[in-house]
């Protein structure tokens, strides 16, 4: 009688109230995902409000200096700085053809937040972010950006004051307001159906990138690598590779501070490599947990990435060897940061720059092959007050 | 005593329950047995004793803060089944908690230690119908209740589907949202109480916290009133706690015997 659909992972843990809008939404997202009237309109916003398709750049610097051919997709570049705007254009369309007027959102680093307020903004929704309190401090400019978009942001003061905490308040919100409301989840988490419409809207990176490297190498790449907090950039681009059983597909998690566990806090985000199976926010996936099962706060320098739990297919995934889970941590994040901004001339979020700072580990060993891909899924110029604020020797 | 010989007790008098819940270890693991008599004096006749979790999301802001004061001061699922097992009272102990931490436990063994503790029954609230068959199955086993919930937004079939495999009690959700006290009752409760038709006792929760309140819920049919957050916000002042939980339960039993039925 479950609903998992990724081997033991998925399914749906979620109070009853939400079951029918949960069903509403899987019967509304096969009603539309093939209308030729929904795709025509996704297709316009993606390329004329987005602006994609995003190029997949070849770093020749860095491609010089680790001795393999590196390949950035620049999601960096999609309007609003990061992968999330190809998401909320999805789900926005779809709760409008469904007929909702409000949405809610989470969000962590702000990027999400701030993909939702421009679709909300230009679809007319009244749109509600719930954003933690340790977030909002170290993302102001994303506050604002939201704000002037005309989004109402909430502060979750509630347990860690992070992404896990917001994700339960717009669940809360969502319990209440089910009628008139969608929630707009910003990564491939929650309850099915929200890990495979996620899915879905992102897979356009994987799926540009196919076409975008048999042009420029006339073959598929040896390796692919993309940061994964929840996973919805990693998911987007490896999505379209799974069947691709030779390609490498590396999941770049952040190591934090150390890979340990306090009481009640892990320093590292790393469920899919030392998470156990758990039930979070509607899935069944790693997490991050105490011996009794509460959730353990986790850590890491970008807001992006620090959740306790990731998406139910990467764990699957990953279970069945199909993707390899590795971290970096937060000073190899940050010496990445650096380097591909001084090489190459691109600011890297924080977030990418565990994928970037993956391949400058492992490049050496030659496991990455010849052919690398990197999802550098975001850009750096929101995170360059908290880079400034950690070389003044602060947080 | 299990909970439907508690309802058939009950019955037999005409009367409807009051059924409690806190959050067990609020404020401290000390406290919780004098809170649990103090409720059981004034009239409760079921409590509901919740395993707080870190990540509560069919809470309101009072639980929430309940839990995490629970979990501060250490509470944890072991210490949770010692303290179960050592409260000397005669009413049915329902527990109250969120599926990762039965997951973790593990399923059999969760059952098997309410079973030990004296717990009559279990209420899982991010559990639905369709993800529940394992626990449902060891409660069986073991003649532990399963006590699921039925939501204004849920369909007719879901609702056939929950009685068939619900026992205890039926839990309404009397409106759309999460835990708290409320000032009114819904109009939705009359509705769905009519909807749900079953031998099984039908309580009605979510907001009620008065007397008052408590009265309507009985006379639009109700077998049993569920409240938690009004009992949780006294504990929250810390302010003649055990007299004040003794006076609620009192007001609300007082308005569910003046019920016409």
């Amino acid at each position: 009688m479950t609903t998992s659909l990724y081997g033991k992972y998925g399914g749906q843990f979620v109070p009853e109230i939400l079951m029918p809008a949960l069903a509403e939404l899987e019967e509304g997202y096969q009603r539309y995902k093939d209308d030729p009237e929904f795709l025509k309109e996704l297709d316009y916003y993606l390329k004329d409000f987005a602006g994609r398709e995003t190029p997949l750049y070849f770093a020749k610097n860095l491609s010089k200096k680790y001795g393999t051919r590196i390949y950035l997709k620049r999601e960096d570049l999609v309007h609003g700085g990061a992968h999330k705007l190809n998401n909320t254009i999805g789900q926005s369309l779809l709760a409008k053809y469904m007929g909702k007027t409000r949405i809610v959102a989470e969000t962590g680093a702000g990027q999400h937040g701030t993909a939702t307020a421009m679709t909300g903004a230009n679809m007319g929704f009244d749109t509600v972010v719930y954003m933690g309190a340790k977030d909002i401090k170290r993302q102001l400019m994303n506050v604002y950006r939201m704000k002037l978009m005309g989004t109402e942001v909430h502060t979750v003061e509630s347990g860690s004051k992070t992404l896990k905490d917001a994700i339960n308040e717009a669940l809360r919100d969502w319990v209440t307001n089910v009628g008139n409301t969608h929630y707009l989840i910003g990564s491939v988490v929650g309850p099915h159906p929200y890990p495979m419409i996620v899915r879905d809207f992102q897979s356009v990176i994987g799926n540009e990138v196919k076409e975008q490297i048999m042009e420029k190498e006339g073959r598929y790449p040896d390796s692919i690598v993309a940061c994964t907090g929840g996973g919805s950039n990693a998911m987007g681009i490896f999505h379209p590779f799974v069947e691709e059983k030779d390609i490498k597909l590396f999941a770049v998690e952040a190591g934090g501070s150390g890979m340990t566990t306090t009481k009640h806090a892990a320093l590292h985000s790393a469920s899919l490599c030392v998470g156990e199976d758990g039930v979070l926010h509607g899935a069944r996936t790693r997490i991050l947990q105490d011996k009794y099962g509460q959730i353990l706060e986790s850590h890491s320098i970008s807001a992006g990435l620090d959740y306790s739990g990731v998406g139910p297919e990467l764990a699957y995934l990953a279970d069945i060897g199909r993707l390899t889970p590795c971290h970096a941590d937060d000073d190899e994040a940050l010496e990445a940061f650096h380097e591909l901004s001084r090489m190459e001339g691109i600011i890297p979020a924080l977030e990418s720059s565990h994928a970037l700072a993956y391949v400058m580990k492992a490049a050496e060993s030659g496991e990455l092959g010849d052919v690398v891909v990197i999802n550098l899924s975001g850009r750096g110029d929101k995170d360059l007050e908290t880079v400034i604020n950690l070389e003044k020797g602060g947080n | 005593m299990n909970i439907p010989d508690k309802f058939l007790e009950l019955r037999a008098r005409g009367e409807s329950a009051l059924i409690a819940y806190v959050c067990a270890g609020d404020p401290t693991s000390d406290a919780t047995e004098g809170i649990v008599q103090a409720l059981i004096r004034g009239g409760a006749d079921i409590v509901e004793l919740g395993l707080p979790f870190s990540d509560p999301v069919a809470d309101g802001p009072t639980i929430q803060a309940a839990s995490e004061r629970a979990l501060s001061a250490g509470m944890n699922s072991d210490k949770y089944f010692e303290m179960l097992a050592s409260l000397d009272v005669e009413v049915p102990l329902v527990c109250m908690t969120y599926y990762n931490l039965i997951f973790k436990r593990g399923i059999e063994k969760f059952v098997l230690d309410c079973n030990d503790a004296g717990i009559s029954g279990i209420i899982v609230p991010d559990l639905p119908v369709e993800e529940s068959e394992e626990l449902a199955e060891c409660c069986v086993r073991n003649n532990v209740d399963f006590i699921f919930l039925i939501a204004p937004t849920t369909t007719e079939e879901r609702i056939n589907m929950i009685l068939e495999h619900g026992s205890g009690f039926m839990y309404l959700v009397s409106r759309v949202g999460v835990t708290g006290a409320r000032s009114d009752v819904a109009e939705s409760t009359n509705k769905l109480l009519s909807r749900v038709k079953t031998n099984i006792p039908k309580a009605v929760g979510f907001g009620i916290s008065n007397g008052k309140q408590a009265k309507e819920v009985v006379e639009d049919g109700a077998d049993g009133v569920i409240v938690g957050s009004a009992f949780v916000d006294i504990i929250a002042s810390g302010i003649d706690v055990n007299a004040r939980l003794e006076a609620l339960a009192k007001e609300l039993k007082d308005g569910i015997l003046s019920a016409k039925r």
